[in-house]
């Protein structure tokens, strides 16, 4: 868990993920047998494997988080912005920011609830509205504290409750430590190429740019994803719950997962007791959507802790399904054989 | 060709779950191909080695067909369920549906507020005639396709699946029937178009072809109050100019245009407004793919009955042929 607390409340919209990746590199040391940076700012880590039928195998997780980015200054020193990423509006108002990787504390203003007018309670104020308070005492001292283009993330420190953990950008920071903890553990039959890729929730840059590099004979991407246990009216089809163990893809937005892979990962659970479910199908999208077009299609799973609230500024976690995440991926990696993707 | 189309349309394959339409069609080309191959995703390569100086040429149809995905069990054994491709819930309703197991599910929907109102899929499920979730025979995860039988009625053939099996049809009559030619032609079945065309654009990595033509279905509009549109059921194959994905090269739609002439089949030029094929990702392909697509015209496109007229499909085969001669 302590790497997962420094994860969580390191520094790394889209774009700026540097503090993530410099975690990621001191959590890695006499580990990986060679990293490296690449143009777009991916951390590759190879674990060597001691097979004799080494296949490649890309293990990606994304280091890049939600935020906002400065885009104007208001005479009154307030900062205009827009979301970096899907920032839902109605999370925003009463907010608190870091502005810049130096984290100078904001807060994203909010009228006081003695001045509304009649009716505004019910309306959303939208982002363009907003503005982030970083207490400078005008337009020339913001734009000096937080120039155009300044990136900033949720300030949200991490924490246990009860018997989960809450912080910010478990989306997906969780990938990254079951990503870390496979790479620290016992050598694997294949080569891992583990990589944390930049720039995910804009459009799922870095994993292109990643498996066109590696290569890898299959891949699976590592992720926080969505649980929603809240209370509702009806649910005719629930996305993923906390403490039921991983959460697999069969088909989201961006891809369909490999079948063979998918057996894989649910017939090693299933033999070892490993809890899992099923992502409800249809929805979301990760970086195997752009992982398996690339060069001549690359096989691809997805497997994911649930995680409450994501892209809000404070999600939460069962460490145990993260357990059982880094248990069933290192499981099914351990049992993969080039068979599982003959197609 | 009524009996090919039948068994092709017939068989099961929604996106991502092609095993078993491959296998159909692995052994329908297996015997008249020089090679035969699989990618990584799945997308089936027949490759005809050419008797030299042409140019290797990629001939995509997709073997995916749109279809269903149960996205949750309920405590009485109805099944949730999310579209895989462009599914629309207005025909939906009351529809069959045929798991991979073989396991058939009627579309039914809850009570609605407004009964003239097209339901959300939120509304429909599947009743696979389950009382529970014990003694349901699928679960999350599983894959489903609309069930109706292929029906020919003079000219006009009628099925499920018409889109794309169709086009798989086009390009098996028409490696049976190719004698010789110049060119070295990749004939590629491909995976999960309906989805996010990615059997196409990845088999085209890997065949770096230097043209590359989708045969594939498309709209028409010659029936009662359709959205107008220049291309017509019988008035023969179409050569497409551009649709919502790509713009047909110029090269390529020229060299349909002339093939069509030489061998004598009436062929229809082809905009089409929404919608598109595997050439808008095979010509994105590397440092870019000449790319085209020979369209079958096609009604009531992704749903369970579309219907395809057979003179059409027969001068698709007959143009694809003369083209293969030509340099």
């Amino acid at each position: 868990m302590e790497l997962l607390k420094e994860l969580s409340e390191a520094f790394g919209p889209s774009g700026h993920e540097k503090e993530v990746r410099q975690v990621l590199r001191r959590a890695l040391e006499g580990y990986a047998d060679r990293v490296w940076v690449d143009a777009l700012g991916n951390l590759h880590a190879l674990r060597e494997g001691t097979g004799p039928n080494r296949l490649r195998i890309l293990l990606a997780a994304h280091m890049d988080e939600i935020g906002l980015m400065v885009v104007g200054h208001d005479e009154s020193g307030g900062l205009r912005v827009r979301a970096i990423g899907g920032i839902d509006d109605r999370v925003l108002p009463g907010a608190q920011v870091w502005v810049g990787s130096d984290r100078i504390p904001g807060v994203i203003g909010l009228k006081p609830v003695h001045l509304l007018e009649q009716g505004e309670d019910e309306k959303v104020v939208k982002i363009d509205q907003l503005l982030v308070d970083i207490g400078a005492k005008g337009k020339e001292e913001a734009q000096k504290w937080a120039p155009l283009g300044t990136p900033m993330v949720f300030a949200t420190r991490f924490e246990e409750v009860g018997a989960l953990v809450k912080g910010k950008s478990f989306d997906d920071r969780a990938g990254c430590a079951v990503l870390a903890e496979l790479v620290r553990g016992d050598r694997l039959p294949h080569d891992l190429y583990a990589v944390f890729t930049v720039q995910e929730e804009v459009g799922l840059r870095g994993a292109r740019v990643a498996a066109y590099a590696n290569r890898p004979d299959c891949a699976f991407a590592l992720e926080g994803t969505i649980a929603d246990d809240l209370p509702k009216k009806k649910d005719v089809s629930p996305t993923s719950e906390l403490g039921k163990g991983p959460a697999i893809t069969v088909m989201d937005r961006s891809f369909i997962a490999h079948r063979g892979l998918l057996r894989l990962l649910v017939e090693t659970a299933e033999a070892l007791g490993i809890p899992y479910q099923f992502k409800q199908p249809g929805i979301g999208g990760t970086d195997s959507g752009a992982i398996h077009l690339a060069r001549e299609g690359i096989p691809c799973g997805t497997v994911a802790v649930p995680c409450r609230y994501i892209h809000s500024p404070v999600s939460l976690l069962s460490p145990t399904d993260l357990e059982s995440t880094v248990r069933l991926m290192r499981e099914s990696l351990a049992r993969l054989t080039p068979d599982v993707l003959q197609m | 060709m009524d009996e090919l189309i039948r068994q092709l349309t017939e068989t099961y394959g929604p996106s991502g779950f092609e095993e078993t339409i491959r296998s159909v069609l692995r052994d329908l080309v297996a015997p008249l191909a020089d090679e035969v191959r699989v990618t990584p995703l799945g997308s089936l390569v027949a490759v005809r080695r050419g008797t030299g100086n042409g140019r290797r040429i990629m001939l995509a149809a997709h073997m995916d067909e749109i279809g269903v995905m149960v996205t949750y069990v309920d405590e009485k054994g109805f099944l949730r369920f999310t579209p895989i491709g462009g599914v629309s819930p207005l025909t939906s309703l009351g529809a069959r549906v045929r798991f991979e197991n073989g396991v058939l599910g009627v579309i039914g929907s809850e009570k609605r507020e407004d009964p003239n109102k097209v339901p959300t899929f939120e509304q429909l499920y599947i009743d696979v005639g389950a009382t529970g979730r014990d003694d349901c025979p699928v679960r999350v995860g599983d894959a489903a396709v609309f069930e109706r039988p292929f029906a020919a009625q003079g000219r006009r053939w009628i099925a499920k699946a018409m889109d794309d099996r169709i086009g798989c049809a086009v390009l098996v009559e028409t490696l049976r029937r190719l004698e010789r030619t110049p060119h070295e032609v990749h004939f590629v079945f491909s995976v999960q178009e309906e989805t996010t065309l990615s059997g196409a654009r990845t088999a085209a990595y890997g065949i770096e072809p230097d043209m590359a033509i989708a045969v594939d279905v498309t709209g028409t509009g010659d029936t009662p109050e359709s959205r107008p549109m220049a291309v017509e059921l019988g008035k023969g194959p179409a050569i497409k100019v551009q649709d919502a994905g790509m713009i047909a090269h110029p090269t390529v739609r020229e060299w349909l245009v002339r093939a069509a002439e030489a061998a004598g089949v009436p062929y229809q030029m082809e905009v089409l407004e929404r919608g598109t094929t595997d050439a808008a990702a095979m010509q994105l392909v590397r440092a870019g793919v000449p790319s085209g697509c020979l369209s079958i015209p096609c009604r009531y496109i992704h749903t369970p009955s579309e219907m395809v007229d057979g003179e059409d499909v027969e001068g698709a085969v007959r143009v694809l042929l003369q083209a293969l001669q030509m340099v």
